[in-house]
């Protein structure tokens, strides 16, 4: 029998980790102990580097794991034991009395209305708000269904009331409703239990839960959101009035010694402080500083950000400003912070409201947690698991994702999630594996002849609509446009709720065409088109308003005039889904194979994981030997040599059956599509491939400053580590110099990977000679994570720190000593040195990657590194189907990272060749016979040879398009002499009633 | 003329120049509200016929967005379209149209600033060009 996999933790990591499974055709259950998936995520109100709405990225995949045919969503369910091994686990968990049937509960919300028990602090808005005995947990819960707290309930407390039971019109609510266990049996279990946020209150002097205008970080993103207590309006506890000037204080609970703090850094803070300052001044204007002791911008695109946040938004960032302590001023509950500034003087300044960085613990109860799994934590209570194997834990076939590992990011996890759910995979496909059957459709009701029926949904997006554009006078306005049958007005329509309601409407209103006003098609259109299916109406029925986008967010201040836009693209959208028409797509064969370039770690990585589940692969490498940068490596990880593990690696790719290494070759083209590629190499193979990662990696900085290459004193950390490793280092006075070749004019990034090189290396020096004088001279340390150690560890050591101006010229060296100002003394410092190493920073090899770009059309971002589809959401896929990228070629990052993410691109691709066949497009082009000449110029015009002109039995020559290989550009349509060819979905009616739409009614109807 | 308000009808391709105006609005970039976006997969799908029928609505002008050159996620649809719109100028002119108020233009997925830019000037063109003569009369 085909064991199912078990998911524990419905936050954005196990959602990402469940969906990637059900994807594949392995059932899946969702272990999670609230009563709603979404984790910490769907209470964040925007995201960083993007400032996408936290609720719109994520509700989608909310929904989609809730109603995945092969996942079995268990909410307010926990974890008891788990017996027996990997292959074969017993899961006991207990399924908790909601005292609510969820199958009867229609989420309607008149229990809550009529429940007496108030001012319970709601633990989903941290205790900003009440909510009743019986509740919902928020408004974009999922599944949306009513739960009873029995701690607050009169009638099961005391036997009294059972209003609630009275009003429910469904009969849902069970008063004797018992906690029951139940048995999973599983082959692999993934443990994505998050985190917790630290609890502000053990730092006293910040005075948190003492002064009403002090709020923790969590607690301010659900006062910014729209949907959150104050209905996204900033406001100051203490008087409700609009704060003037708003303090971040950074590292509040992280990278120190005190007592109940944390020492490591807990890696987000810094991004999301950022990211909350530049929202509030979206807001309204206000003053705003951030207080910081290293801003620590490491990842894809931050560094921008963070310059963003500074030059644009003029939010004041202070330096080496670790904040001492804050008073209230009784009277006017103002609030005094103590800090030292870049010239070491104590400074005192009041603000209005104060914002505590508040750091990530491991999650609640991670001790029995871990206990209950048999899994081990590492010292700081976080799961334990190693450098070269980041996704597994101490116990086989437990495997862990996202924050429980380690404080981490959003991509991060998502990526980590997907590489979790291949190696969990792994366990459940085998010989006899047999997929999940197929998701089941109502049938599809037949629209032909038919006159259209028009539903409308106008979303508010919290308030990223509905605060630019009167929502409800679009709504009005809707209703009285032709074919409009009904317009509706939703919060969030991407939740479920609004989904389900779309589903039903259809049946209950005889809808034929549905119309979504709200953001852009590129991201949500799948969503819609699934709720149609649910309603029985073809997906490609279903068109969309982008009134967000590409309206209020560009119009923010012209509530009028973006009202009226809005009104117009409805409108237009509302006429060409009038002329819309079900499509169905060809089948279309997969290749189950797949293609990695790049015999680096992560490419072999990858390799690996896809031969596991029993896939071949090609692994096409240009060097004559594997391994990519890493063979440079000589220092160890968790106490093995890099070059071990690289051995063995390499040993274990070159003897696996499965994988084809093909050395000392490039590629030359890529054709195809998704399922269908064709890997062309320079020595002259071609191999078919149904998905295709690029995992080229990235290269060393060169340096051309500080005389390299000329002077023997000078060395990069590549060679300076060579010469550790092997007890040749002689340097006695060496100074390391961060950020060579990154974070200037020309390079902005940060390479992310060079701090903690430089103090690993710094820390050896020392150990081998303790009385060497080392420095590091640099702008900001960035180690974070559990790399604060190394930092640590190297103060302790004697090892010397000096910070200078980020926007100052880099140190000077004459050959004999280094001149630096160091910001902390207020003083140019002259260091005289032997040995200087440079932390050269990463290049993005841009040349290489944007040959192989150009093959599948792939975009490279400004830095220079391959661009994602969606930054934090889909961080190892392409835009293009079938494309993934892992590894450096994504961003510069350490092998734990480029592994975790390697197995994560590994399971990507396994979501498409793991299958034998796919449904194409509808969105197709198709000639009408009976207007086509058979002239060919539609032929030439195809740049994919989807075209072909056959003769037909009276001997005419007519156009025959390959649905296959057609990509549904339309060229040839505007091409075509004779208005033969048509787009399907595209029809030229359809485009021409969009422009009549637009142009022959006055701006917004009026 | 000074309350003059043009309306403009823009094609955007779903994949570089679509998503660039979802890039602008991302980074909230913010810009006159004259112009109404009409998605099409590629530029090359932007039939010559599309233009003159937008123009004969009463359109002030229209702008067709597509992939930057060698970026066209179909290979070579925006080089057809340069073709179709530069022929397509010189019948407009023929006919005692002024071309500037027809405008091809690329912007990348990342480009949200140029979106900005491209709206932004060509709004203020068709602003100095004036009302479309092709105006309805009933305007």
């Amino acid at each position: 029998m085909t064991k199912s996999a078990l998911v524990i933790g419905g936050g954005i990591a196990g959602i990402q980790a469940s969906l990637d499974l059900a994807d594949r055709g392995i059932h899946v259950y969702l272990v999670e102990r609230d009563a709603t998936i979404g984790g910490v995520m769907c209470r964040l109100d925007k995201t960083f580097p993007t400032n996408d709405c936290s609720a719109c990225i994520l509700s989608p995949k909310m929904a989609d794991c809730n109603g995945h045919p092969n996942i079995t969503t268990l909410t307010y369910h926990e974890v008891l034991s788990v017996d027996g091994k990997a292959g074969d686990f017993k899961v006991k968990v207990l399924k908790k009395a909601r005292y609510v049937n969820p199958k009867e509960c229609t989420g309607c919300g008149d229990c809550i209305a009529k429940c007496p028990v108030k001012n319970i602090p709601d633990k989903y808005e941290f205790g900003l708000t009440n909510r009743k005995a019986i509740y919902i947990p928020h408004a974009q819960a999922v599944p949306r269904v009513a739960l009873i707290d029995k701690d607050y309930c009169n009638m099961l407390k005391k036997g009294k009331c059972g209003l609630c039971q009275k009003t429910c019109g469904k009969g849902a609510i069970h008063y004797d409703d018992k906690d029951e266990e139940i048995t999973l049996e599983v082959g692999s279990i993934i443990a994505a239990a998050g985190f917790k946020v630290w609890d502000a209150k053990i730092a006293t002097e910040y005075g948190y839960g003492k002064f009403q205008n002090v709020v923790t970080a969590i607690e301010y993103e659900r006062i910014m959101c729209a949907s959150g207590p104050n209905r996204g309006h900033i406001v100051m506890p203490s008087s409700g009035e609009d704060p003037k000037k708003i303090a971040f204080i950074q590292c509040c609970g992280s990278r120190s010694e005190k007592k109940g703090w944390k020492k490591y850094c807990s890696s987000v803070c810094c991004m999301y402080a950022t990211k909350q300052a530049m929202i509030t001044k979206e807001h309204g204007d206000l003053q705003e500083d951030i207080f910081f002791m290293d801003i620590r911008s490491y990842g894809k695109e931050f560094e921008a950000y963070i310059h963003r946040g500074e030059d644009e938004y003029g939010i004041n960032m202070h330096r080496g400003a670790r904040v001492s302590n804050v008073e209230e001023d009784p009277v006017t509950k103002k609030l005094t912070i103590s800090y030292t500034d870049d010239e070491n003087n104590g400074v005192s300044e009041e603000f209005d409201m104060v914002v505590l960085s508040i750091g990530l613990a491991p999650p609640e109860g991670a001790e029995e947690f871990a206990k209950t799994l048999g899994i081990e934590l590492n010292e700081y209570g976080f799961c334990k698991t190693s450098v070269y194997h980041p996704l597994e834990t101490t116990r086989e076939g437990i495997f862990v994702t996202g924050a429980f590992a380690a404080p981490k990011d959003i991509p991060t996890s998502v990526a980590e999630a997907s590489g979790a759910s291949a190696k969990a995979g792994a366990w459940i496909v085998d010989e006899n594996f047999e997929r999940c059957a197929p998701k089941k459709y109502p049938e599809e009701k037949n629209v032909e002849g038919v006159p259209p029926r028009v539903g409308v949904w106008v979303c508010h997006c919290g308030i990223n609509i509905g605060s630019v554009v009167d929502v409800p006078s679009v709504v009005e306005y809707a209703k009285t446009l032709p074919n409009v049958v009904i317009a509706n007005e939703s919060q969030y329509a991407c939740a479920q709720d609004c989904l389900e309601s779309i589903s039903a409407a259809i049946k209950e209103h005889d809808l034929n065409r549905v119309v979504v006003a709200s953001c852009t098609p590129r991201t949500h259109e799948p969503l819609f088109r699934e709720a149609c299916r649910d309603g029985g109406l073809n997906k490609y029925l279903c068109n969309m308003a982008n009134i967000r986008d590409q309206c209020s967010w560009i119009h923010m201040h012209e509530h009028e005039a973006a009202t009226k836009k809005a009104k117009d693209l409805l409108r237009m959208a509302i006429a060409k889904a009038s002329l819309l028409e079900p499509l169905v797509g060809s089948e279309i064969p997969v290749t189950n194979a797949a293609a990695v370039i790049g015999g680096g770690i992560t490419g072999m990585t990858a390799a690996l994981d896809i031969a596991a589940q029993g896939y071949p692969v090609h692994l096409v490498e240009r060097e004559k030997e594997l391994g990519g940068f890493a063979r440079n490596f000589r220092h160890k990880e968790d106490g093995i040599a890099v070059q071990d593990f690289l051995a063995e690696t390499i040993k274990k790719v070159e003897s696996n059956k499965l994988i084809q290494v093909h050395k000392g070759v490039t590629v030359k083209d890529i054709p195809g599509f998704v399922g269908n590629f064709k890997l062309q190499l320079s020595d002259g193979g071609e191999y078919p491939v149904g998905a295709v990662l690029f995992a080229v990696g990235a290269a060393a900085y060169e340096p051309t400053e500080y005389n390299f290459g000329k002077d023997d004193k000078v060395m990069t950390q590549i060679v300076a580590e060579k010469q550790i490793e092997e007890g040749k280092f002689k340097g006695q006075d060496v100074v390391f110099i961060q950020c060579v070749g990154s974070r200037n004019d020309q390079v902005k990034y940060c390479s992310r990977v060079c701090c903690a090189a430089s103090l690993r290396m710094a820390i050896q020096i020392k150990l081998q000679n303790p009385m060497a004088n080392v420095t590091i001279i640099h702008k900001d340390i960035r180690t974070y994570g559990f790399r604060e150690e190394l930092y640590n560890r190297a103060c302790q050591m004697g090892v010397k720190f000096l910070r200078y101006p980020v926007n100052d010229a880099m140190p000077a060296y004459d050959g004999k000593v280094v001149k630096a100002y160091d910001a902390t003394l207020g003083a140019e410092l002259e260091i005289p040195v032997d040995t200087v190493v440079l932390a050269a920073g990463i290049t993005p090899m841009r040349e290489e990657k944007e040959v192989l770009a150009k093959m599948v059309k792939v975009p490279i971002s400004k830095d220079g590194f391959y661009f994602e589809a969606h930054q934090k959401l889909r961080p190892v896929d392409f835009a293009t189907e079938g494309v993934y990228v892992a590894g450096a070629a994504h961003w510069p990052k350490f092998m734990d990272e480029c592994i975790a993410q390697a197995s994560g691109a590994a399971s990507r691709m396994l979501t498409v060749i793991s299958k034998d066949k796919f449904i194409s497009e509808g969105i197709v082009a198709v000639s009408n016979h009976n207007l086509c000449d058979g002239c060919g110029v539609c032929v030439g015009c195809c740049d994919f040879n989807a075209i072909q002109l056959e003769e037909q039995p009276n001997g005419t020559l007519k156009s025959v398009v390959n649905p296959g290989l057609c990509k549904g550009c339309g060229c040839c349509v505007a091409s075509c002499p004779a208005g033969a060819m048509e787009q399907r979905g595209f029809r030229n009616k359809q485009i021409i009633a969009e422009i009549d739409a637009c142009l022959d009614y006055p701006v917004g109807g009026e | 003329m000074a309350d003059f308000e043009p309306r403009i009808v823009t094609f955007c391709c779903n994949w570089c120049s679509y998503a660039g105006a979802d890039g602008a609005g991302v980074a909230r970039l913010q810009m006159p509200t004259n112009f109404r976006i009409i998605r099409t997969m590629c530029s090359a799908r932007v039939d010559p016929e599309f233009i003159l029928r937008a123009f004969s609505k009463g359109a002030d002008g229209v702008m067709v967005l597509g992939c930057h050159p060698a970026d066209c996620h179909y290979i070579g649809g925006n080089y057809r379209a340069r073709r179709r719109i530069a022929l397509l100028r010189m019948v407009l002119e023929q006919y005692g149209f002024d071309p500037k108020r027809l405008k091809l233009e690329w912007v990348s997925a990342s480009e949200g600033e140029k979106f900005q830019k491209t709206v932004c000037e060509f709004i203020d063109t068709i602003k100095a060009l004036g009302p479309t003569p092709l105006q309805k009369e009933a305007n």
